[in-house]
Parts: structure tokens; C-alpha cells; sequence
């Protein structure tokens, strides 16, 4: 840093140039946000369109549908079950999102505040979870769970997910609750308050940020969980959305607007869950949350 | 909720909570003559904080940890999953290593981090080194909300979209043939030689906009001063970017290479549902392998060991990014 205070070498530029370059630099940052925002956008309008089209013409992948076919969503909804496998994949996150966020802040809180024995050893063990990936799980979860006849049920997927989510939880309520003044608590503990009654009532009313965020990001982790659904639930009547969606693309592969209908209506809830809560994800995700 | 013009977000570790100190102060009743606490309260206390713990270690034991153990276990045996298994020791390590499929396996999650860790963060660093410069930031809401959709829909219906892009009546091909270029024209996602970039370029899809936001954040936290002080000495825009840039955004490094080279190594979803590994083996990922041998291939002895070696590979990874993070530039 020091060394850029110090002249450098640089022969400084002439007029003319740098004024050419203040209406390049004042054009450049325009210009690359919308081709960032047309390269995201424009898969999605081409799927959105596609879902549009009648059942039965051919397809070209930009192209105004003939007439708006809503009626691709509700043969997806019914005919193609993506009602119920909605359904299930509400039932697992209403499982995994409460008692994931619970855990996650008891074992915060505990961590950040409380007289823990063996402290930072229980803590690098839960940090060592961040780099197991579920490739690194599921053969012996599937052997495991459907021994103890698990597999194919809600506590069995839901329990799988909130042990892989508990090592993000741990670290991110520690490192919020750490940040809260200690003579918080201090005040609290000389009020003859218990550490529960310090959580629940003093701590917890002014966590609404961190906690919010750590319930979205899993709400949509749980959503978009891909690999332990798809090996833990068999049965296809209870499959959560996204494994549905990967089954059904092989067996319906070319029918472009149906399979592109069920796939906005499967990613609808979660598109809804960013966008009321968007402050809270992407902060979540820019601290380096990214699991499943 | 809304995100006005709050792009200067940084990544802290906890959004911040209101100083709270006001409402505990007030309700304090002082108490007098209390002992301090003896040995068996202090005991008490400390098992009490175990408690706090235990409802997280538990799952995390039981569905994490040891099924992790149990996997480096089955490794060591030959096993199909049904049948009695039989030890073998390190041999289906050896298998991984001179098995020609798996070294392709190994081969191309090595050419995914390419596209999901090295060229987003080429992207997303110069496109966020441009666009910081600019002066006004109206809209820069609603940019990010846009650049971060693809972080937060199932891979899945990513790879969906992208299969319909890449389709033979696909938005790519239809835009090749409107500008003339129709004879490159192809079945992407079914031709051994684009296959595999075709897959990797999703990837960069889906994290560029996350490392452009995230380097964006970390230009905002860089002191304005720095950068008239390079101008003065004569410092162009590219002099800026190197010199400046690039070393002050070593947090932002770390966490964008943690993340992308995680998603790359233990990528399953999307080359799941692009080409499931084809056309023949040229887009087989570990993943991909781990989830054919051991629940199609009857060889859960030689996918354990795969998983055991991208468990290792992936904690490696974060293990030298971390460090490399913590030096002094």
C-alpha cells in the first residue's frame, strides 16, 4: 500500500486522452450491467415463452408463442403432479427451517457467549462440516437410513438436511452473537437472569437480522436440495419438487412446454422467498454461505 | 425491505443489531452479598452450555459426521451393495487411480473449476472494477437483485433453461443462424468436443453475477483516497485496477474462490441434468461417478472411495485458499 503513495515511473497522460477516457469510463459501466442483466435475463424469457407455446408445435427457442397456453401450468400442476411434489417440498422445509435455525442458534449462542468446555475443539469439529460435500454422505445415509426404515420419509430427508446445514448455522449465529456488547449480558446475569432467559428474552428480540438470513438461506438450501432427495426419497409420490423436476426430465424431455411450465412453477416459491427477502440472501450468500 | 441503493452492503459476518444496552440497564436491580460462584456452580454452568450444544451436534454427528467415517469404511471393502462384503484394503484406491473413467472424472472437474472459479472471477472482477468507477449508482438495487437470481433457483431448473438455450431449436442456435452464422450451429450438449465447455459455461453463469456483487462490495470498502492518490502520481485506469485493486480485495478472493471451487468439484445437479455425464464419459464428473457405481454400478466399495478422495480434495482446497486468504500481500 505504501509503495503507491511513492511517484511511480507512470509519464502522466495527455489531456485530450483522459477526457476521451472519463466519456469511455462513463459509457463502459452502463454498458456491462446490461449485458450482465440481458445474459441473465434472456434464458429466462426464452423458458418463460417456451412455456407459453401450444402443446403441440414445433419449437424455436426465441419466439412470441401463438396465443398465451396458461393451460401448460395447470397440466403441470395436475397431470404431471407438480401440486404434490410442491406439497412435499413445503412439508420437508416447514421440518428443516424451524429446527435447523433453533439448533443453529442454541449452538451460537452457547459458542459465542457461554463457558463451553472444550470450546474451540467443538467448534473446529462443527467447521470441519463446511467442506463435506453430500457426495461425501449419502452412500452410507441411503444404506443407513433405509436399515432404519428411513428412507422414503420426511424425518429421514429432513434430518439428513439439517445435520449438513448445522456447520453454516453454528458459524454464522457465533459470529453474530459475538458481535453483541457484553455488558448486555453482564447486566443481565447480575439481574439474576438464567443464560436461557438471557437468549430468549434480551439476546433473541435484537438478532432479528441474522436470524432472518440464516432462515432464508436454508429455507431456500432445503428447496433446492438436489442429490438427497433424490436418493433418500425413492418413492415417486413423494419426491420434493426439484427431484420430480430431474425425473420428469428424462422421461418428458421433449416437451418443451410442459417441462418448462413445471419448471417456473418449481422454482416460483423460492424466486418469491429471494425477492421479499433479498437484502438478508445476498448478504448471507457474500459472506460465503453456499451449500447443496 | 427493500435494498435502496444499498450496495455498499459488505459482507459482514451478521447484519448488525440496534444497540440494545438501554432496556437491560434500566430493569437492574442491584443485588448485594452474592458469593461468587463455587466449583459445582461453575460445573453446573458448564454443563448446562453442553446442553446449548448438543441438539446441534447431534444431526450433525449422526447425519454428517458419521456417515462420513462410514463411508472411508466402505471403501476398504468390495461391495455391491447386496451381497456380503469382502476387504480389500486400499485396492479400490488403486482402482481410482488407474481406472481410465476415473481419471476422466478427475480430469474434468478439474477443467469445471476453470469455469466456475477462474473465469467468473476474471468477469466478475474487471466488469466490478469498471462499473465501481462509475460516479451515480441509481439502479444498482435492482442490478443486483437481477445478478443474483441464478444463486438462488435449484440447479436443476438452471440446467433446464440452459438445455432448452443449447437445444437444436435453442435460443443459441437460433441466434447463430439470425446473425449468419448458422453452420456452427450444433447439438451442443450432445457433441463430445462442446459438451463439456457447454456444461462449464452454465456454471459461469450461475456464479459470475454472485463474484461481481461480491467484488463490487469490496471496491466500496477500499478508501477513495488511495485511488486520487494513484491518479496524482499518474496511475491509469489499468495501473489502478492492478496495483489497488487486486491486492485490497484479498477477503473477497477468498471467499469467491471457497465458494466457486466448492461448487465445481462436488458439481452433480447440473451435468445430471444437462447430459448426465454423456455423450459416453466426456462430461463425467465425481459426482457423476459416485452416484452411477453406487446406486446403479453395484460397486459401492469403489464409489465410497471416490467420495472419501473429493471429501479430501474439497477440504484441502478451502484449507489453502484460507490460508493463502490469512498472509500479508
Amino acid at each position: 500500500m505504501t509503495s503507491l503513495t511513492s511517484p511511480t515511473s507512470l509519464t502522466s497522460p495527455a489531456s485530450t486522452t483522459s477526457t476521451a477516457r472519463a466519456v469511455t469510463g462513463r459509457l463502459a459501466a452502463p454498458v456491462v450491467l446490461a449485458l450482465f442483466m440481458a445474459a441473465v435475463l434472456v434464458p429466462f424469457a426464452s423458458l418463460l415463452l417456451a412455456s407459453l407455446q401450444p402443446a403441440s408445435a414445433p419449437l424455436t427457442g426465441f419466439a412470441l408463442p401463438h396465443g398465451l397456453h396458461f393451460e401448460n401450468f395447470s397440466r403441470a400442476w395436475s397431470a404431471a403432479g407438480f401440486g404434490t411434489l410442491l406439497r412435499s417440498s413445503v412439508v420437508i422445509a416447514l421440518c428443516v427451517v424451524p429446527a435447523a435455525v433453533v439448533c443453529a442458534t442454541l449452538a451460537g449462542y452457547a459458542l459465542a457467549t457461554l463457558d463451553v468446555p472444550g470450546r474451540g475443539k467443538l467448534y473446529a469439529y462443527l467447521l470441519l462440516g463446511l467442506s463435506i460435500p453430500t457426495e461425501g454422505t449419502i452412500i452410507p445415509l441411503y444404506y443407513d437410513l433405509r436399515a432404519a426404515g428411513l428412507t422414503n420419509t420426511v424425518p429421514g430427508l429432513a434430518l439428513a438436511e439439517i445435520g449438513a446445514f448445522m456447520p453454516f448455522g453454528a458459524f454464522w449465529m457465533r459470529a453474530h452473537f459475538a458481535t453483541m456488547p457484553r455488558s448486555l449480558m453482564e447486566a443481565a446475569r447480575l439481574d439474576g437472569a438464567s443464560s436461557w432467559a438471557t437468549l430468549w428474552r434480551i439476546l433473541l428480540p435484537n438478532s432479528r437480522p441474522a436470524v432472518t438470513t440464516l432462515g432464508v438461506l436454508y429455507f431456500v438450501w432445503s428447496w433446492n436440495q438436489f442429490l438427497l432427495p433424490l436418493i433418500l426419497i425413492q418413492d415417486p409420490a413423494r419426491r420434493t419438487a426439484p427431484a420430480g423436476l430431474g425425473f420428469f426430465t428424462g422421461q418428458y424431455g421433449v416437451d418443451v412446454p410442459l417441462l418448462a411450465a413445471a419448471t417456473l412453477i418449481v422454482i416460483a416459491p423460492v424466486v418469491l422467498v429471494y425477492l421479499f427477502f433479498q437484502r438478508h440472501f445476498i448478504s448471507g450468500v457474500l459472506s460465503g454461505a453456499l451449500k447443496g | 425491505m427493500t435494498t435502496a441503493d444499498r450496495l455498499t452492503g459488505a459482507p459482514a459476518p451478521a447484519p448488525g443489531a440496534p444497540p440494545p444496552a438501554k432496556r437491560a440497564a434500566g430493569s437492574t436491580v442491584p443485588r448485594h452479598g452474592r458469593t461468587p460462584p463455587s466449583d459445582r456452580r461453575r460445573r453446573r454452568r458448564r454443563a448446562v452450555a453442553l446442553l446449548y450444544l448438543l441438539p446441534a451436534l447431534l444431526p450433525y454427528t449422526l447425519f454428517a459426521v458419521l456417515p462420513m467415517l462410514h463411508t472411508a469404511y466402505l471403501s476398504l471393502f468390495d461391495w455391491d451393495g447386496v451381497t456380503l462384503p469382502s476387504f480389500t484394503g486400499l485396492g479400490n484406491y488403486r482402482r481410482i487411480v488407474t481406472d481410465p473413467q476415473l481419471r476422466a472424472a478427475a480430469w474434468h472437474a478439474g477443467a469445471l473449476i476453470l469455469f466456475f472459479s477462474v473465469l467468473p472471477i476474471c468477469v466478475g472482477l474487471v466488469s466490478a472494477a469498471i462499473v465501481s468507477r462509475r460516479a451515480g449508482r441509481r439502479g444498482t438495487a435492482l442490478v443486483r437483485t437481477v445478478l443474483f437470481l441464478p444463486q438462488v433457483i435449484p440447479l436443476v431448473a438452471v440446467g433446464i433453461l440452459w438445455r432448452w438455450v443449447y437445444a437444436d431449436d435453442g435460443t443459441l442456435n437460433q441466434a447463430l443462424r439470425a446473425v449468419g452464422l448458422g453452420g456452427l450451429a450444433d447439438a451442443w450438449l450432445g457433441s463430445f468436443t462442446w459438451a463439456l465447455p457447454a456444461v462449464g459455461l452454465i456454471g459461469t453463469w450461475v456464479v459470475s453475477g454472485l463474484c461481481m456483487v461480491l467484488f463490487l462490495s469490496g471496491t466500496q470498502r477500499i478508501d477513495q483516497e488511495i485511488y486520487e492518490a494513484a491518479r496524482m502520481d499518474g496511475a491509469g485506469p489499468v495501473r489502478e485496477f492492478t496495483a489497488i485493486t487486486v491486492p485490497l480485495l484479498r477477503p473477497e478472493f477468498a471467499v469467491a474462490l471457497s465458494i466457486t471451487v466448492i461448487a465445481a468439484l462436488s458439481s452433480f445437479d447440473l451435468v445430471y441434468i444437462t447430459t448426465g455425464g454423456g455423450p459416453g464419459n466426456s462430461t463425467v464428473v465425481p459426482g457423476i461417478l459416485i452416484y452411477r457405481l453406487a446406486f446403479g454400478g453395484g460397486a459401492v466399495g469403489v464409489a465410497s472411495a471416490l467420495a472419501v478422495v473429493l471429501t479430501a480434495v474439497i477440504s484441502l482446497a478451502v484449507l489453502v485458499i484460507n490460508r493463502l486468504s490469512r498472509e500479508a500481500p
